[in-house]
């Protein structure tokens, strides 16, 4: 726990809960060498990869399809449904591993390789024999050092032990696996933009259609594209049957699942519990898990799925965390990130802090999120300026309707990925609950006309001299 | 973009706003809606570019069976069944709401934009937008126009990051030197520091930028589009014949823009062509006819030059005879005045020392004996193209655009044979730099197995062979240097007419309407229509006085009989010998020699000056007639511009000249002149003046031969009929028509024009109007009359007319031994250098770069000298000095340098009347 926090330079420690709920992905945790080699092999690990390679890569897909393990990214969808998306015979293929863990909140992916990356790689390498690859791409964050440090001794470590390589444990099967450290964009968590950011291009995400990865994707060759969490459950499927995993959890989703809590509460930090049996009262307020407001405050609001999710109040606290659950009452698990918010947040500036995110973190390709969202950072601003006047709050959800027609969730879109669309939920949230918050900054001072000579307003061109550009 | 078959091939039906229309399958929705009339707004999307979805501007409902979902129209392939609708409530919010979103950081600055009145995104404002923009914070800045290169200018607050600019830059031009830089809402367009958008093609991305964010350097603050006069005409920068609208006002030409045309340019031109015209607009013009007074050329009235110059060539026909006369040039000159200058030549002074060329050129029988490989067949999809020639951007530079297409997107394949590396090296399957003199062996060795010269590498020499072995060949043949003869190029011609006679040949000519001069006669042993001298004189004997019955001299020839004091009077149309001529010592000894010399040209040329008359011509942009490119495309050159002073186009002083000499051309029109063509050249029969001005797009000569398998074209201007027609005949299917064989992806619908129509809907004034933004449709509507092309089959030269000029391999010349002590020269031209039309036009004039000499790295470590030093190359012609540098593409027996004109450089080195010029380097 010491280590985790010097090394990963984040302030604060996180917190696991010990609890009796079952642990899948986050049962060597406990141990302050989790992370090595040897704690990996004298608590199972690898076993999964002997059962997996015991059998023909169809079976594998098979023992996932009947785990029913949805993508714990954020979409949630069926990850061995996922894997038969391949078009057959096509190869070379790839499987691509998402580290780029960036939703505001969401710090699971990072605990899991800081803290367990073995288990990640076995994971890989599971999903490498079902799919057929014999490449996979880890991309990990860039700002996550401790993280990346741990993955690439790890990895030598793997190597060395004839768990990644040529002829892994005396099969046939062969795997190699490429670290790749991002640049810090936001967006790169997105599948397509991933996959540009690997090859070497802007991290700008592409058109689905046509290049869904599962066709057109890493090398316009078929690309599996999982989550770290994804991933790390194969290990544990694997050894224990598909069975046993769909047998915990809810209807629509089986197992466990890592929740990051954050903001108002006691006890920050990363929880897995079984979906559908725990609730967000239980996970907010139970001791072992958040532990309540903090400071005797009361809950204002709570984000249930990463900072694109709209938000949830005090009405849905006893909703089960479950997708299908979270799904019908208008909102999502997302990435798995609860942020609290307490009665002492000013809902105006919380929705300017998100939207701020979003349009910080636009890629710029498409008009609606490059234009839009910064159009809304500014009309917010201008809002907490004293300069808001009474048609803006309309204006607010007007440019929300030209980002994401309809503000319905699911969100449509007019852009080319969610990102847009991720910074209408805030203000949508906001604007309907607490509508008398932005009301009440209303009506003061008239909007300014601004005129800044930022940049240089008119400054005349330089004329080169022609040979600079003769060539 | 994928491949798209013709409709009936392969249709699907698809509903536009409740209309059921039949498409191509995978025809982009967008390009669907054009066909049912309906235009969808759009800002990244451009017909020639592959589409990325990323402005929104295009968002329609579209339902595959899944309910309506938005979706970026030029992203969406159509398939059966498919419901588009575009004016649904939800797609008119999305659209309204995205161009909204597009003016929120956009400066509202149009009354001072030079886009203002042809910008696409205040038509499309008007049209689709909000009306008022409800964005009251302030905007993004940065800092106004930045220069991106000396031509264009960049103001990146206008910009939309549309990605057309870039694209084409990375994707059509492969030049990748404008970027994204930054990133959200802070992304600009910029360059990087130290790499300018230094690129042949920089000004097409001013023509496809949809607002005023590039803008050209020549035409900022210029004019308003709405006071531009319009023509459309062809480009005379080259021979590619590149479609152009001429944009003028008060007499003066403003800016030429790219016409879109499937077979030729597809809207691009080169920064020559686009921005040659300044060098028309020059003050040093010709405006008045000059003649000798001792040392001094002064002023003349224009009889009393006609009287001088009919009186010296009338004492040469009656002294010395018809052959002490020689006619040298006419590239320049439209096909009217060539076939006026032909006629007065050899039908009235009755001399065959006539040539187009300047001896740097290809002889007549190749460009016109062989079977014809149009553009499009050269580039033809999935097909073959063996190159022999030189670096295309640099003398067919949109040449090199639809090449590049054609190999990185279509799926052809490229075997490239240069005298040094080229850019061709890396679109090829193989290439190979064979020395100057070995360009037959190799082309043997690939063709018919002959032994490979030495050197080449055999696994490049296997391959090439077998993708050489296929049945889809095309070949470009060119002359690549003029430093050794044009007899190895016709070497290498005799070759792909013995291996593969029925391949056809793209002849890659220069100059801009030298395959219209050759066509009208301006070549020994021709007459007009591509006919020989015996084949031709009975037919030419009813119009002409006289028909000459010895073939006369080419260019060289003639400079040589001039040095050696047997030519009288040498006319000089529009040719710089001296610059132009590969021997600039024997131009210079047939200036002195020739006893008369009569010029007309645009400048006083480092020739003319040395002339005794001197004719002011009318140029580029100041003439009517037609222009032929290297392909036998016939199209329409229009006059925009009054030429300077009193110039007056060539024909009417070769007309006034046949009077002086007692005879009368009868010629007195353009339209006379053409009729005439029409009416004595078999190559010509059928393409009249009609059919010239239906066919927006040009007429290849000859017209195909069998008339089941042509077009036929209407009175209106519609295509009917024949085998490229709508089998179906349906009512409402389009017609679209295509010239032969797959069409090349990235081609814009025929009947694409995607102007946004204005809320009034199309008007019909724009389809005579022509469209300053020609670039945003394919090719035109009301104006995709498709006229056959020479018989793709390639059964004969000439469409198997008896009389055509055939090619017949002469005897090969003969490959001098290699001198080890010795480099051989290979000297190629660049598309800007000193010429007089890159230097009289200011904004291109220093553009043109350092031409140092080229050598093979190991040379230099031989000469012990480093890159950059000064040497001294020694022919046994001369002996210059100029620096020299490494290319490793370079052969290690070669020097390689760009040709320039001026004294004292590269051309004083050749000798023409050797086979290879070899030099010697010593260290200066």
């Amino acid at each position: 726990m010491d280590l985790l926090a010097a090394g990963a330079g984040q302030g604060r420690g996180v917190a696991v809960a010990v609890t009796d709920a079952p642990k899948i992905i986050t049962s060597r945790l406990v141990h302050d060498d989790s992370h090595t080699l040897d704690r990996y092999q004298a608590t199972g690990g690898y076993q999964g990869l002997r059962a997996a390679l015991a059998k023909r890569p169809d079976e594998v897909v098979g023992e996932v399809k009947t785990a029913s393990l949805l993508g714990r990214g954020g979409a949630g969808f069926p990850a061995g449904v996922k894997w038969g998306f391949c078009p057959p015979g096509v190869w070379p293929r790839y499987l691509v591993v998402n580290g780029d863990e960036s939703e505001p909140g969401t710090y699971k992916d990072r605990i899991l390789m800081e803290r367990d990356p073995h288990q990640l790689i076995e994971g890989v390498l599971i999903a490498c024999y079902a799919i057929g690859c014999a490449q996979a791409f880890l991309y990990v964050r860039g700002e996550m050092a401790l993280a990346q440090e741990r993955i690439a001794a790890a990895l030598n470590d793997a190597y060395a032990a004839g768990y990644v390589g040529q002829g892994i444990l005396g099969s046939d099967f062969s795997v190699d696996i490429v670290l790749h450290w991002g640049a810090g964009a936001y967006i790169v968590g997105e599948e397509t933009a991933l996959i540009e950011s690997l090859e070497g291009n802007r991290g700008m995400p592409r058109l689905k259609p046509p290049f869904f990865p599962a066709a057109k994707g890493l090398y316009l060759q078929p690309t599996v594209v999982n989550n770290v969490e994804t991933l790390a459950n194969l290990p544990w499927i694997l050894r224990e049957g598909g069975a046993s995993f769909a047998e915990l959890g809810a209807e629509a989703s089986r197992g466990t699942r890592m929740f990051a809590v954050s903001g108002h509460v006691r006890n920050p930090g990363v929880y897995e519990v079984e979906f559908g049996v725990t609730t967000f009262r239980d996970l907010i307020y139970a001791p072992v898990y958040g532990g309540g407001i903090r400071d005797g405050h009361a809950l204002k609001a709570f984000i249930p799925g990463g900072a694109s999710a709209p938000w949830f109040y005090e009405e849905h606290l006893d909703l089960p965390l479950e997708k299908g659950a979270v799904d019908k009452a208008g909102s999502m698990l997302g990435s798995g990130a609860i942020v609290v918010m307490d009665e002492t947040t000013d809902m105006v500036k919380a929705a300017l802090r998100v939207v701020r995110f979003f349009a910080r973190e636009s890629c710029g390709k498409c008009t609606p999120c490059r234009e839009g969202t910064s159009w809304l950072e500014k009309i917010l601003e201008r809002i907490l300026d004293g300069h808001g006047r009474p048609s803006d709050l309309d204006l607010l959800l007007d440019v929300c309707d030209n980002i994401s027609p309809g503000i319905a969730w699911p969100p449509k879109q007019t852009t080319i990925c969610p990102l847009g669309p991720s910074a209408v939920s805030p203000i949508a949230s906001a604007v309907t609950r607490f509508r008398d918050e932005f009301e009440a900054r209303l009506g003061g001072a008239p909007v300014p006309v601004t005129v800044s000579m930022a940049g240089g307003a008119y400054v005349a061109a330089p004329t080169p001299a022609p040979e600079e550009v003769a060539s | 973009m994928t491949d798209v078959e013709s409709p009936a091939e392969a249709g699907v039906t698809i509903t536009v706003d409740g209309r059921e229309l039949q498409v191509p399958r995978g025809e982009l929705l967008i390009e669907a809606c054009e066909r049912a009339d309906v235009y969808v707004p759009r800002f990244c999307y451009h017909s020639r570019m592959r589409p990325v979805g990323m402005c929104r501007q295009c968002l329609v409902e579209v339902d595959t069976g899944r309910g309506p979902a938005l979706q970026p129209s030029c992203m969406i392939e159509a398939a059966d069944g498919m419901k588009v609708e575009t004016g649904t409530p939800v797609a008119i919010k999305a659209q309204t709401g995205v161009l909204e979103l597009l003016l929120v950081n956009h400066p509202l600055d149009c009354p001072v934009c030079d886009k203002g009145g042809e910008c696409p995104l205040q038509d499309q404002a008007m049209s689709h937008g909000p009306g008022e923009s409800r964005m009251v914070e302030e905007k993004r800045h940065f800092e106004k126009p930045i220069p991106v290169s000396d031509l264009v200018a960049l103001d990146r607050e206008r910009c939309i990051l549309c990605d057309r600019c870039t694209r084409f830059a990375k994707d059509v031009a492969g030049e990748p030197l404008i970027h994204f830089l930054d990133r959200g809402n802070q992304t600009q367009v910029n360059t990087f520091p130290d790499h300018p958008f230094a690129s042949y093609y920089s000004g097409n991305t001013v023509q496809i930028c949809p607002v005023g964010a590039l803008t050209s350097v020549s035409y900022r603050f210029k004019a308003r589009p709405w006071d531009l006069a319009q023509v459309e005409s062809t480009c005379q920068g080259c021979a590619m014949g590149c479609r152009i609208v001429i944009d003028t006002s008060r007499d003066r030409v403003n800016r030429h823009n790219g016409v879109d045309i499937d077979p030729v340019n597809w809207g691009w031109l080169c920064d020559k062509g686009r921005y040659g015209y300044q060098a028309i607009e020059s003050e040093e013009r010709l405006g008045a006819p000059l003649r000798r007074e001792g040392d001094a050329l002064v002023g003349a009235g224009w009889s009393e030059a006609l009287g001088l110059a009919a009186r010296a060539l009338d004492e040469a026909r009656r002294g010395r005879g018809p052959a002490s006369i020689a006619v040298l040039g006419g590239a320049r000159l439209p096909n009217e005045g060539a076939y006026a200058w032909a006629k007065l030549a050899k039908g009235v002074l009755g001399t065959d020392n006539v040539d187009a060329q300047m001896g740097d050129g290809l002889p007549a029988e190749v460009v016109l004996g062989l079977p014809r490989a149009t553009i499009d067949r050269l580039c033809r999809p999935g097909g073959t193209i063996l190159w022999i020639g030189p670096d295309p951007r640099e003398e067919l530079a949109v040449l090199y655009l639809r090449l590049r297409h054609a190999v990185r997107e279509d799926g052809a394949r490229l075997v490239a044979i240069t005298p040094t590396g080229t850019v061709l090296d890396e679109l090829a399957t193989a290439a190979f730099h064979p020395e100057p003199a070995l360009l037959p062996a190799l082309v043997s060795a690939l063709l018919e197995d002959g032994p490979a010269p030495d050197g080449v590498d055999p696994e490049a020499l296997a391959a090439a062979r077998d993708l050489l072995g296929g049945d889809d060949l095309a070949v470009a043949l060119g002359r690549a240097s003029v430093a050794e003869s044009a007899g190895y190029t016709v070497d290498a011609a005799a070759v792909v007419a013995r291996a593969r006679p029925e391949a056809p040949v793209l002849p890659l000519l220069r100059r801009a309407n030298v395959h219209g001069a050759l066509d009208m006669g301006l070549a020994p042993g021709l007459l007009p229509g591509r006919t020989t001298l015996a084949a031709g004189a009975e037919r030419m004997g009813v119009v002409w006085d006289t028909v000459p019955t010895e073939r006369g001299l080419d260019a060289t020839g003639i400079l040589t009989a001039a040095a050696e004091g047997r030519i009288d009077v040498l006319v000089l149309l529009g040719a710089d010998p001296l610059a132009d001529h590969p021997d600039r010592e024997l131009a210079a000894r047939a200036l002195a020699g020739a006893r008369t010399v009569i010029a007309s040209d645009l400048f006083l040329t480092e020739s003319s000056t040395r002339a005794d008359v001197v004719f002011p011509a009318a140029g580029p942009d100041e003439v009517d007639g037609t222009h032929t490119n290297v392909e036998g495309r016939i199209s329409l050159l229009a006059q925009a511009v009054t030429g300077p002073g009193t110039a007056r186009p060539d024909w009417m002083v070769a007309a006034e000249l046949a009077f002086r000499l007692g005879a009368d051309l009868g010629l007195e029109s353009v339209a006379d002149i053409w009729a005439e063509i029409e009416a004595v050249a078999p190559s010509h029969r059928g393409i009249t003046a009609q059919l010239l001005a239906e066919a927006g797009d040009g007429v290849v000569a000859p017209l195909g031969a069998a008339p089941a398998a042509t077009t036929e074209v209407t009175s209106t201007g519609e295509a009917v009929g024949g085998a490229d027609a709508d089998p179906a005949g349906g009512a409402d299917a389009p017609d679209v028509v295509q010239d032969e064989g797959p069409e090349p992806s990235g081609q814009g619908s025929a009947h694409g024009d995607s102007e946004p129509a204005g809320p009034e809907g199309a008007d019909d004034a724009e389809a005579a109007r022509v469209d300053p933004e020609a670039e945003e449709g394919g090719g035109r509507a009301a104006q995709d009359v498709v006229v056959p092309e020479a018989d793709p089959a390639g059964t004969g030269p000439a469409g198997g007319d008896p009389e055509g000029v055939r090619f017949e391999a002469p005897a090969p010349t003969p490959v001098p031994p290699v001198d080890s002590y010795a480099l051989r020269l290979v000297v190629t031209r660049t598309l800007y250098d000193d010429g007089t039309l890159v230097q009289q036009a200011p904004i291109l004039a220093g553009l043109a770069a350092e031409a140092p000499l080229r050598v093979h790295p190991s040379v230099l470590d031989r000469l012990g000298v480093d890159p950059g030093a000064r040497v001294r190359a020694i022919s046994p012609r001369a002996t210059i000095t100029l620096p020299v540098v490494a290319d490793p593409g370079v052969p290690r027996g070669v020097a390689a340098v760009a040709r320039r004109r001026r004294a004292g450089g590269v051309a004083d080195l050749v000798d023409s009347s050797q086979p290879v010029t070899e030099i010697r380097l010593e260290t200066a």
